[in-house]
């Protein structure tokens, strides 16, 4: 027996095939095709969770995504546990363990519960309110009990296991919804030959036919006809049926995702499988069938375990075969409540009464009330519920006062009508309009090809809807350049076609300020807090719903938006279009971020990029650091050194002997053209007319506003040829600067830009030792100081392969710079280490190179500038050609605050202790005695211990700095006062000479 | 995300592909040196930020790498069209939404895969 509330005989599910699941601990017998909703209501369980704010017993509510109480944690393992998974849209399978949420230490006893009696100080904005002050105790004691007391579920904290998959789908039509207007609409675009695509939140297709049974299409049962249609569509070539699946999103252009849960409803899925999948459409046109959401009635105590949607009991019935109560009672304002009674009272079920806040119900459902014996107390409300853990009573009397009757029951079914669903077509932006006559909020002007089709349209009647929907799917096809040979005839009939419906508070949600008629039960926002919003002075729509939090739980208000601003606009006076509706945002339901993330982690978060030399260096013992997607050798620590060990070694070893350096992630670029000169003239500061061919110049490039945007050594290789270098971080951006002006200011310019960032492995061959270590490798060239100067490059072999061997230096030292296509790289690395290693040189990492250029007072644009520094600032006004007539930046270096006095300036700081090293980002003041806040005059930009000078070094940004050389500043930090001397920026070989060597 | 009609590769594809690069039709000035602050501050500073038809440059950066210039609306997003750099802009009046290319997707190239 797979619970005793299953009804032999209902519902569509196999009663053979059982399957077991645990709830809080609990073992429970399930259907295959159970949702954790149905199989808990079929073991008489309502009582499923606590609610957030009060900690108020809550039950399930409807059957479907909209389900705002009825959220539990799913467990397969420690690393899979999903919270806040709606029981109404979650399958059973074997074995499942689900936990309720939001109590302590039990579901049925719960310490929280204490909230509701101090609910009177819990008014909406109350947090806001409250923990305002004092601002530090919001951050260590508010939140974090806040948080500890409320919160929903929780997070598991091992990596998920599970893999996610993405795909890109192109069609024709998307339909979005498979109920009768759904497929109707699939069948007539399949038919014409274009692509469609239809999807569907649930496990199978049908929407409302899952709970209405009387409907017939064609001349079949309804939900048979759906399977039936469902078969044939995925049988077409020309079509994806995607059941599981919710269209969550809807963006520009037809741009539509979807979730597709692949795994979540198997108990021992395939781990080669995806747990879900994300399916970005790109749509021709898009058909929106998302049916309607059912409203609940606002009543006091309308929330407790039992009562719910009445189309979810029809569900609960006619699909699952479970009855939700043994004597149940209906509250409606709408005729479509009443079939839920008739089909539990035909069912079996005791119908206690049906309770109808209108005089005057449909006629249709009222004859067959009578006729099926069921008490209907027209005119009447729903004012008062009782019973602790599940309802037991409602009282009832008529609308405006009068008698009280108690009614007993053991479910309460509610119905204030039905909201069309127009999220999807409020997300592609369209305008929504009010329809005064059926107080309903419909598709207004669109602003995408798209079409909404049946109830989310407006559209109640059956055949209309079907009628609707054909028509739609041809049009959609149509227009995406698809015909059909002939037209799709469906007939359709159902029972009876329904009046009603009501927004707002109902008789017995009273005006009083202390009775809990709830209209958001996620968020435990009452009647009362909407009326208490507009006395507070909100006015609008969106105030109302940030003061309350009416619909910004996980369910988004799907049930609640509507009551809210039907009681807002009863207070403020005005009518409900003229107070608008909040915006509808993406996602329809909540999506994992999994499903999001994808396959964006880990490894695949960003690209890692290696050097060609990566492998050699990781055998040498390289530790690496990330500059952006880059691995580069940070240091290279031996037997028993820390960091600061080995790069004081490498410091010294470079200076004293040579050391080889890794610089393959310079950015480089071919500028090659007739035009290639004067090309270079417009993007660098420099002058490249008088440089030579196999002579080499260090460029600055600024942007249009005179800040330096990057620098690097540039070669020439022939008078058509050059071969530019930009900083690693740079090459991507300064590419785009190039190609940028020669496409579009410069295009008269006949100059071809090629990236050859990869293309090259670069060794740095560094030291007194530089020449002797290479030579021996090197054929074609003459090395001699001579034949070969500083700043000069050369094409030749080494080790046989062709190089372009750079002379040049960012250590102040005799250097060379090896480049050789990349393939060659780690052949050519592991011959220079091996004439280097025994004339004592060292493999050297970025720290040590780092340090070895500060010393020589080389900046890093980025590090030591900040897009705010002219080459002036940097003592590099030397590399502006004054004759030029322009360049890139030559009328902002021009500004009047460009070439103002007291402009921040680079300079050296050296340290009263010559021990103490200072901190990177510190900052400067002249009088470290000054009141707070003190002046700040400037910022350290690098600091290291120099082992070659034995002493800390540092660069700064200091305003007027140059004119303050000498003088002696301050770097207030919290436990002291560093004393500093402002100095040039070269510390080390303040000659010159050793570069020349 | 949107897809957007690149006039040198003559197809429509992802943005992904592209990079916004600012406002369209403003001209380098040839005179550089002789230009006011004013004018300086209007040419390099100053930009509308409009709310509905823009004139902007894309980039088809990870594709042919091409800039081209776009009209297009800040408030729906859509493209009204595109064209190639250094053309003047297009008389809106007389548009028609950027032409729908073929596009090569894994199902247009691999027919019914699935
Ligand atoms: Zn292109």
């Amino acid at each position: 027996m797979s619970g005793a509330n299953r009804i032999p005989g209902a519902g569509r599910l196999t009663p053979a095939k059982t399957a077991r699941f645990f709830f809080d601990g609990k073992s429970y017998a399930a259907l295959e095709g159970d949702t954790v909703a149905s199989a808990l209501l079929a073991n008489g369980v309502h009582l499923v969770g606590r609610s957030f704010k009060y900690h108020r017993p809550r039950g399930i509510v409807s059957a479907g995504a909209e389900e705002p109480n009825a959220l539990i944690g799913v467990e397969r393992d420690a690393a899979r546990k999903q919270p806040n998974v709606r029981a109404t849209v979650q399958d059973v399978f074997d074995g499942m363990k689900v936990i309720s949420q939001n109590r302590w230490p039990s579901l049925a006893f719960d310490v929280g519960a204490v909230n509701n009696l101090l609910a009177p100080f819990f008014a909406a904005g109350f947090y806001y309110k409250t923990f305002m002050w004092p601002k530090q105790a919001w951050k260590h004691v508010y939140e974090p009990q806040i948080r500890a007391a409320a919160g929903l579920g929780v997070s598991p904290t091992e990596d998920d296991t599970d893999h996610y998959s993405s795909r890109y789908a192109h069609c024709d039509v998307l339909v979005i919804g498979a109920g009768v207007a759904g497929l109707s609409a699939a069948l007539a675009a399949a038919k014409t030959g274009a692509r469609v695509i239809i999807c569907d939140e649930q496990p199978e297709v049908g929407g409302a036919l899952h709970y209405d049974k009387s409907v017939t299409v064609d001349g079949q049962d309804g939900f048979t006809w759906a399977q039936g249609t469902a078969a044939k569509l995925a049988k077409m070539d020309n079509v994806t049926v995607l059941p599981r699946t919710t269209a969550f999103g809807y963006y520009a252009q037809n741009f539509v995702g979807l979730n597709e849960r692949v795994t979540e409803h198997l108990a021992k899925p395939d781990r080669k499988l995806p747990r879900e999948r994300l399916w970005q459409v790109r749509a021709k046109r898009v058909i929106i069938a998302t049916g309607a959401i059912e409203r609940h009635m606002v009543f006091a105590n309308n929330d407790r375990p039992g009562i719910m949607l009445a189309s979810a009991a029809r569900t609960f019935l006619n699909h699952f075969g479970v009855a939700v109560g043994k004597k149940i009672g209906v509250y409606t304002a709408n005729d479509s409540a009443y079939e839920a009674a008739f089909d539990l009272k035909r069912a079996g079920i005791t119908v206690a009464a049906i309770v109808d806040s209108r005089e005057k119900p449909g006629e249709g459902v009222l004859a067959e009330a009578r006729s099926l014996g069921i008490e209907v107390l027209t005119g009447h409300g729903v004012v008062n519920t009782s019973g602790k853990l599940r309802v037991s009573s409602m009282s009832v009397a008529r609308n405006g006062g009068g008698a009280v009757r108690k009614i007993a029951i053991d479910a309460l079914l509610v119905s204030a009508g039905w909201t069309p669903s127009v999220h999807m077509f409020s997300q592609s932006r369209g305008k929504v309009a009010y329809d005064n006559e059926t107080q309903r909020f419909l598709p207004g002007t669109y602003a995408q090809d798209c079409l909404s089709v049946g109830a989310c349209n407006g559209t109640n009647d059956l055949q209309a809807t079907i009628e609707e929907s054909l028509a739609a799917g041809e049009l959609m096809s149509n227009a995406s350049g698809f015909t059909a040979s002939e037209k799709l005839a469906l007939q359709g009939s159902n029972a009876f076609a329904w009046t009603g419906g009501m927004a707002g508070a109902a008789e017995g949600a009273g005006a009083d300020t202390t009775v809990k008629a709830f209209i958001d039960f996620q968020n435990d926002v009452c009647a009362k807090d909407i009326r208490l919003a507009v006395r507070e002075g909100m006015h609008s729509i969106e105030h109302i719903k940030r003061f309350t939090t009416n619909g910004m739980a996980t369910d988004q208000g799907k049930l609640s938006n509507i009551h809210g601003l039907a009681i807002a606009a009863e207070t403020l006076g005005r009518e409900i279009p003229k107070v608008g509706l909040t915006t509808f945002r993406a996602p329809y339901t909540p999506v994992t971020f999994g499903t999001l993330i994808n396959h964006s982690r880990g490894e695949l978060f960003d690209p890692t990029r290696k050097t060609p030399m990566h492998a050699l260096e990781e055998a040498q013992g390289a530790v690496f650091e990330d500059v952006g997607q880059w691995k580069r050798a940070w240091y290279y620590p031996r037997a028993g050194e820390d960091m600061h060990q080995a790069v004081n070694r490498e410091c010294k070893t470079v200076r004293d002997v040579a050391g080889i350096f890794d610089a393959s992630t310079l950015g480089k670029i071919e500028v090659v053209g007739p035009d290639a000169a004067q090309f270079l003239n417009l993007i660098y500061t420099n002058s490249w007319d008088t440089l030579k061919p196999g002579r080499c110049r260090y460029g600055i490039m600024l942007r249009e506003d005179g800040f330096v945007y990057d620098d690097g050594v540039v070669g020439r290789m022939a008078e058509d040829r050059f071969h530019v270098t930009t900083t690693t971080g740079g090459a991507a951006r300064v590419m785009n600067h190039m190609e940028d002006y020669l496409q579009t200011e410069f295009p008269h310019l006949n100059v071809w830009l090629t990236s050859a960032t990869e293309q090259w492995a670069v060794i740095a061959v560094q030291g007194p030792k530089a020449r002797e270590i290479i030579a021996p490798l090197v054929e074609g060239i003459d090395l001699s100081n001579e034949a070969f100067p500083h700043m000069s490059v050369r094409e030749g072999k080494i080790c046989g392969v062709p190089t372009r061997l750079f002379r040049m230096s960012f250590t102040g030292e005799t250097g060379f710079e090896v480049n050789v296509p990349a393939d060659f790289g780690p052949a050519v690395w592991a011959a220079i280490w091996a004439q280097a290693e025994p004339m004592g040189a060292c493999a050297y990492g970025t720290e040590a190179m780092h340090i070895l250029r500060a010393e020589k007072g080389y900046i890093i644009v980025g590090q030591d500038t900040d897009g705010t520094v002219t080459p002036d600032d940097a003592s590099l006004g030397w590399a502006v050609g004054k004759k030029k007539t322009d360049f890139v930046g030559i009328r902002g270096l021009r500004r009047p605050d460009l070439v103002a006095d007291g402009r921040k300036q680079l300079v050296g700081l050296l340290t009263k202790d010559p021990k103490v090293v200072l901190e990177e980002g510190a900052q400067i003041v002249a009088d470290p005695n000054q009141a707070l806040p003190m002046t700040m005059i400037g910022h350290v930009t690098s600091a290291y211990w120099s082992e070659n000078c034995g002493r800390s070094i540092a660069l700064a940004l200091v305003a007027g700095g140059k004119a303050k050389i000498g003088q002696t500043l301050y770097v207030p930090m919290p436990d002291r006062t560093i004393a500093v001397e402002v100095s040039d920026m070269v510390f080390f070989d303040k000659e010159g000479g050793r570069i020349n060597g | 995300m949107l897809l957007i009609y690149c006039p040198y590769c003559e197809e429509e594809r992802s943005e992904l592909e592209f990079r916004q690069a600012g406002d369209a039709h403003i001209a380098r000035p040839t005179n550089m040196t002789e230009m006011t602050d004013e004018d300086f501050e209007a040419f390099f500073f100053l930009r509308d930020n409009v709310k509905g038809l823009t004139f902007e440059r894309w980039r088809h950066l990870n594709g042919c790498g091409r800039f081209f210039n776009a009209a297009r609306d800040t408030v729906s997003d859509k493209f009204l069209t595109t064209y190639k750099a250094g053309l003047p802009r297009p008389d809106l009046s007389t548009l028609r939404p950027a032409t729908e290319a073929i596009v090569e997707t894994y199902e247009a190239t691999e027919s019914d895969a699935k």
